[in-house]
């Protein structure tokens, strides 16, 4: 299912193609100038890098050019008798010392591009893990966990190697080449001719052998993705195999493919291997060649003048390092391009748009006083009030309102008599006369009656998706102070579904013209068969994925409004798959909220009925839990997960109590921690257990993505409805 | 080890024998180059002798074409040598991972024997390579040279004595300064994935609880630890470098100096100046490949001895020799059953002295929590493991008597992890029995209550599964495996928990099917739901690993106070709620 579960991939080493592969980035160019970046944070040290490669290559091809005036010093001093040669000792001192600056080259080029190469591609993954956190749900739908894991692993690394070392590699080579080429070309222009033809003789076997190569190995890849799939498919399914006594179909299906891999690893083997000593052997041929060549030259110049020994000597020494750089850079090219490929693939990560997160009204902790009024937070440690922080350049607006019966709104404002005319006034400007009205949806207005005067609260006025004026109650304390920047009202945590659509892939909706209206402290539970959508729903009260239509508000505001994350903070969820993090039982706790104490969390542990079974963990609450709680049961996760929202205590919960593997005592146990954790607050319960449904204030059952049903257990028991159904029919639901 | 590795080359011996052949006399041209060379300068330059140099340049071009062709067959044979090791190993491996038995496949663990399958296999086949051509070129090389810079001038073979334990100790220092970090990095690698992926696979925990900040500094941390070993291991391999550039830059630097002196003094011809530089370079060169050839051979053992782990391994399950195999009724019997998964010894029984007969056709269901053996139970019936104690029999046989096939074909099992193949539905359903024909396969789809769903797709049976079954719901997966186990129309049919994800209507209808068409058959069930037990003959309650209780529902009911309780717990109203 997902990639990193699939071993190996293409390997580099003495067989099979480059790492990473044969690919090619889409946008050469504008993909590595933005990797490039990424190294170029320290612009001096990269250049100083580049000098010691140019430097060390130019050296490298001048310390072969050295030896040459010592041989024809000393074939010179031969000729003429002598016996010793005082300017030997320095000449070859200073051939060591043009040695030792190379080396010195080479250490800090290497040095350096090592640094520059692993801070980059730190920032790279950090700059991609950071970008990973801010991308919306449903791009996790669409790409799989193996799919970005390999941007991390496969991508970044190669990245990383070819910063590394392709980068030095490549220049060095062009360097070599290009200085020997020179060199060669200075010796005696007439062998160049010669060397010229075996240049193109190794240059073709790069070229044929490398295109054989990529053809075969790109088979290779196909077989080795076909092979390693069954055997994946094989392994896990193995007790099924042995069950139905499968083994020997297996066998052959499998022996089939391994021997179809076998044949073309073969071959890509064959071909990418046999590149260098064919192409090195055909170098020494033209090594002869020019040795003869050579050699007829400097017979017929003069051993010690034109064309002398040390010219020889050095020229077939060169001719021999020609074709090394040609090698190279071939071979760095294809790692290049295919780290580039991968950095490429790293950028569309980056790019993808992130969650829209415009909302500008946040969640702030404040003091309420004994009148309710709101100010701001004064006190230590964890507040226990929290309010909505909304600016009042906002789209939406804080207005007066009247509540009549069945929490009908009115909108009321104030207004001056003039020329026995009622006049409205802006927001925020006191009446003369203190006078207020009621704002008809007309815009008629009307005198107040004192019965409306005593129901009045505030409400939050803002264009529904129709784009008519919508008026949402708040039920909590409301400050509303002119002239502040801001106007607060209190947490409370009623949430409310409108009319709302929505689908995850355009055209398949999932949801049709839901509406449930959950008032603070009451609790909705979900029913209805697997796929009916209610675990949809929950998803859309904390934005994790964005609705086509209707709205949905909680305490009155458009969740769309509201900044995500403190639209999050404000609910939690304990959800079906229960995860858990690397660390300790108490990290885990924790996570619900970060600046708990220890005593908080063993507390919401107790609440959670959790706190028996840590204790009887081999080290308490200070067990480690690795690989997703593995060692725990999958009841004890859940506890543990019920554990975590617990001690986040946010005012809206949401429960998906997915219990099917577990054994019903089990789930009891589970259950109990559940109750407790629904203890006044706003809570969205999927329901597996009718009983858990009873005592709900709201049963909805969905239905192919709509509301079949609405109401209490007494209500829906009477209608004799699909509820019905289901609870006389059978004990328990799907 | 290396001769174990070499005895799976069979089939490939000749290529395997062939490339270091091929390779050495492909060195021994290499080496023969720089000698014509020196003939030419010699007799060709110095003694002015045009037929000397034709002569030796044409033998040269002969040697290096000899060289070019024995090259690229050398590749050849080793790629195909290493390839033939791989793919052998690999039918070794699955064959012997075929016959393991299911505690075998719970000691290994799949994603283990995957690796061991793959990556290790890759591993020891580069290790291969490595060795038929680089190591065995490189001693070649190695030996040639030293011997031909001593035919030459001893006198300048010792400028390699004392190059060579310089570059010796340098390379033995690197590689044991080197591990060390190599394997922190790795470390911190591990440890930088694991934080990714623990992020990505509870993506909905982190934005749920709003810790992409937190999520962030867990990254940091980890990833700038593995920068930081990284750079360190790294920097360390890089300070080397310019170490052994300096070696060989040495070794050049002393016998030219040295050997001019010789020329001057006589003692050298100085045609062979050169020749003895290029032999030094190639015993230099062939050293550090020898260094980087047995480094790679080190951390291959790992995965050599990783792979002859799972061939080595020896199945506790083997076939019975019973001649003559009962008829297929469908009795199935346990006695005096006693059962604990072998884990080093460790561990508590899971089934304790478990008594209990089915009779032919029966319908019985086991119930009771989870861990209390129930699972366990029905897999000691197949035999996919072996009773600690105790005896298990089919059709009043012994199931260590029966051979695996003749045992398990007369059962059909829907386990509880189900698998499907990537393959169509009706690939999928033959696996139950290869000769069934398309009449009954549609009657167990139907049984199986999946043939609705099936003809509602496009291409009906030839619907192509997707691997593990991704694009069918689970409740369709389930039932799909129920009906793969009813194509095989078995003696006995077990279910083990196999309709959890199926509403529990259709569940009802599969009951009824069960009723209806496998009257001959012995049904054995594990639920939870007590709706989809109760009108079973029979009622087994389990409680950590006996038999706590058996009987009907309604004798259960009466006599049994786990049943009751569990039947209380899903009762609607049961519970704190009431």
């Amino acid at each position: 299912m997902s990639e990193n579960k699939r071993p190996g991939g293409p390997h580099g080493g003495p067989h099979g193609g480059p790492r990473g592969g044969y690919g090619k980035p889409k946008d050469l160019w504008g993909t590595a100038l933005r990797t490039v970046r990424y190294i170029a944070s320290r612009p001096a040290l990269l250049i100083a890098a580049l000098a010691c490669v140019v430097v060390e290559a130019v050296l490298g091809v001048r310390a072969t050019y050295m030896q040459k005036p010592i041989i024809d010093s000393i074939a010179l001093a031969l000729s003429q008798g002598q016996t010793d040669l005082p300017e030997l000792l320095v000449s070859c001192a200073e051939l060591a010392l043009v040695y030792l600056l190379a080396a010195a080259c080479i250490y800090i080029e290497a040095n350096l591009m090592a640094q520059l190469a692993q801070k980059g591609c730190n920032k790279l993954r950090k700059e991609l893990f950071d970008k990973l956190q801010q991308l919306p749900l449903s791009y996790f739908d669409a790409h799989t966990h193996g799919e970005l894991m390999s941007r991390f692993t496969n991508d970044a690394d190669n990245v990383q190697m070819a910063l590394q070392q392709s980068v030095i590699q490549l220049l060095s080579s062009v360097v070599t080449f290009a200085g020997v080429v020179i060199m060669m070309v200075v010796l005696s222009p007439a062998l160049f001719l010669a060397s010229l033809v075996m240049l193109a003789a190794v240059m073709a076997v790069f070229a044929i052998f490398g295109k054989r190569s990529r053809k075969y190995y790109t088979r290779q890849q196909a077989a080795m993705g076909a092979v390693n799939g069954n055997i994946q498919e094989m392994i896990e399914g193995l007790k099924v195999v042995k069950a139905f006594n499968h083994e020997e179909q297996a066998k052959g299906q499998f022996q089939a493919l391994n021997e179809d891999y076998r044949s073309a690893a073969s071959d890509a083997g064959f071909y990418s291997s046999a590149i260098m000593p064919i192409a090195s052997n055909l170098t020494n041929v033209g090594y002869a060649v020019t040795a003869v060549l050579g050699a007829i030259l400097a017979m017929s110049s003069g051993v010690n003048a034109g064309f002398t020994l040390g010219s020889l000597v050095i020229y077939l020494q060169y001719n021999r390092q020609v074709t090394q750089p040609v090698n190279q850079i071939s071979m760095q090219m294809t790692s290049l391009l295919s780290a580039l490929a991968g950095a490429e693939r790293i950028f569309q990560v980056m790019d993808a748009p992130p969650e829209t997160d415009d909302g500008k009204v946040t969640l702030v902790p404040v003091d309420k006083d004994e009148n309710g009024t709101l100010s701001q937070y004064s006190g230590q440690g964890r507040p226990r009030t929290w309010a909505w922080k909304v600016p009042r350049t906002c789209a939406i607006t804080l207005v007066p309102v009247s509540v009549g019966p069945d929490e009908t709104l009115l909108e009321l404002g104030q207004a001056d008599e003039e020329n026995g005319m009622l006049k409205l006034l802006p927001p925020g400007q006191d009446s003369k006369t203190g006078l207020w009205v009621r704002i008809g949806t007309d815009g008629a207005l009307a005198p107040l009656t004192a019965a409306e005067m005593a129901s009045h609260g505030w409400a939050w006025k803002y264009p529904g998706p129709d784009g008519t004026m919508g008026l949402h109650l708040i039920r909590g304390a409301v400050r509303n102070v002119p002239g502040e920047e801001f106007c607060y009202t209190e947490l409370r945590g009623a949430v409310r579904l409108n009319q709302v659509d929505f689908s995850y892939v355009e055209g398949k909706p999932v949801l049709k013209e839901v509406t449930v209206y959950a008032n603070p402290g009451q609790k909705i539970a979900f029913v209805g068969s697997t796929g009916a959508g209610k675990t949809t729903v929950t998803n859309l009260i904390n934005r994790f994925y964005e609705i086509q239509g209707g709205v949905i508000t909680c305490d009155g505001i458009d969740v769309r409004d509201i900044q995500k994350d403190s639209l999050r903070l404000s609910q939690g969820a304990v959800l079906q798959d229960t995860h858990l993090f690397t660390g300790t039982v108490m990290d885990n706790i924790r996570y619900g909220r970060l600046d708990a104490t220890d005593e908080e969390c063993i507390q919401a542990a107790r609440t959670a009925n959790a706190d028996g079974f840590i204790r009887r963990l081999p080290e308490g609450y200070q067990t480690m839990l690795t690989g997703d709680g593995a060692n725990l049961s999958q009841g004890q996760r859940q506890l543990l997960a019920i554990a975590r929202a617990a001690v986040k205590d946010p005012p809206i919960m949401v429960l998906d109590e997915a219990t099917s593997s577990i054994d019903t005592r089990t789930e009891q146990h589970i259950q109990q921690g559940m109750d407790a954790l629904m203890e006044g607050r706003t809570v969205f319960v999927i329901a597996h257990r009718l009983s858990t449904v009873r005592n709900a204030d709201c049963i909805v059952v969905i239905e192919g993505g709509r509301i079949m049903e609405k109401g209490s257990h007494a209500q829906l028991i009477a209608e004799q409805g699909r509820y019905y159904q289901l609870y006389t029919g059978q004990f328990e639901l799907d | 080890m290396l001769r174990r590795i070499a005895s799976y080359l069979k089939g490939y011996e000749r290529y395997a024998i062939g490339s270091p052949l091929l390779v050495m006399v492909e060195t021994a041209c290499e080496l023969t180059i720089p000698l014509l060379m020196a003939q030419i300068i010699d007799h060709g330059i110095y003694e002015e002798d045009m037929t000397a140099i034709w002569k030796y340049g044409g033998l040269m071009v002969l040697v290096a074409l000899v060289a070019t062709v024995m090259g690229g067959l050398a590749a050849r044979c080793a790629a195909y040598a290493a390839q033939g090791l791989g793919a052998n190993l690999r039918r070794a491996e699955f064959e012997k991972i075929s016959a393991f038995s299911f505690a075998d496949i719970d000691r290994f663990s799949s994603s283990s024997l995957i690796t061991r399958m793959t990556n290790d296999v890759t591993n020891i086949q580069n290790v291969c390579i490595m060795c038929l051509r680089v190591l065995i070129r490189a001693a070649s090389m190695l030996v040639a040279s030293v011997t031909l810079t001593l035919l030459i001038s001893p006198k300048l073979a010792l400028v390699v004595c004392v190059i060579l334990p310089v570059m010796a100790i340098g390379l033995g220092l690197l590689m044991k300064l080197c591990m060390p970090l190599f394997e922190k990095m790795q470390k911190a690698l591990d440890h930088l994935n694991e934080t990714v992926q623990e992020n990505l696979i509870a993506v909905r925990v982190v934005k749920s609880y709003v810790r992409e900040d937190h999520e962030r500094e867990k990254f940091k941390e980890a990833n700038d630890g593995f920068t930081t070993a990284g750079l360190r291991a790294v920097l360390r391999v890089v300070a080397m470098q310019p170490v052994m550039m300096i070696c060989m830059a040495a070794a050049t630097v002393l016998v030219l100096y040295n050997g001019g002196n010789m020329v001057l003094g006589g003692e050298l011809d100085i045609a062979y100046l050169q020749t003895v530089i290029g032999y030094i370079m190639q015993i230099l060169m062939s050293v550090m490949f020898v260094g980087m050839a047995l480094l790679q051979y080190t951390r291959a053992q790992a995965s050599t001895h990783r792979v002859f782990e799972v061939i080595d391994a020896q199945s506790a399950i083997t076939d019975g020799d019973a001649e003559k195999l009962p008829a297929p009724r469908g009795r199935v019997e346990f006695r005096d059953v006693s059962f604990r998964y072998q884990t080093e010894g460790a561990g508590e029984d899971v089934l304790r002295h478990i008594d209990l007969d089915i009779a032919p056709g029966e319908f019985v269901a086991i119930v009771g929590g989870t861990g209390t053996g129930k699972s366990s139970l029905v897999n000691l019936i197949p035999r996919f493991y072996d009773t600690s104690s105790g005896q298990v029999l089919v059709d009043g046989l012994d199931v260590r008597d029966y051979p695996l096939d003749g045992l398990r074909s007369r059962i059909g099992m829907v386990l509880q992890n189900n698998v499907l193949f990537s393959g169509t539905i009706r690939e999928n359903l033959l696996w139950g029995r290869e000769d069934a024909s398309e009449e009954e396969l549609v009657q167990a789809a139907k049984d199986a209550q999946a043939y609705d769903f099936i003809m509602s797709f496009p291409d009906g049976f030839d619907t192509y599964l997707e691997q593990g079954g991704v694009n069918v719901s689970g409740g369709q997966k389930q039932r799909l495996c129920i009906a793969r186990a009813m194509v095989r129309r078995p003696a006995v049919l077990i279910l083990d928990d196999s309709t959890s994800a199926v509403d529990s209507a259709t569940e009802g209808h599969i009951r009824e099917s069960f009723r209806e068409n496998l009257k001959d058959t012995t049904v054995i069930i594990i639920a939870q739901r007590i709706s989809s037990v109760q009108y079973a003959d029979k009622i087994v309650v389990l409680d950590e690993g006996t038999v706590a209780d058996i009987g009907s529902h309604d004798e259960l009911m009466a006599n049994s106070e786990i049943y009751r309780e569990i039947y209380d717990s899903q009762q609607e109203g049961g519970g704190k709620d009431e």
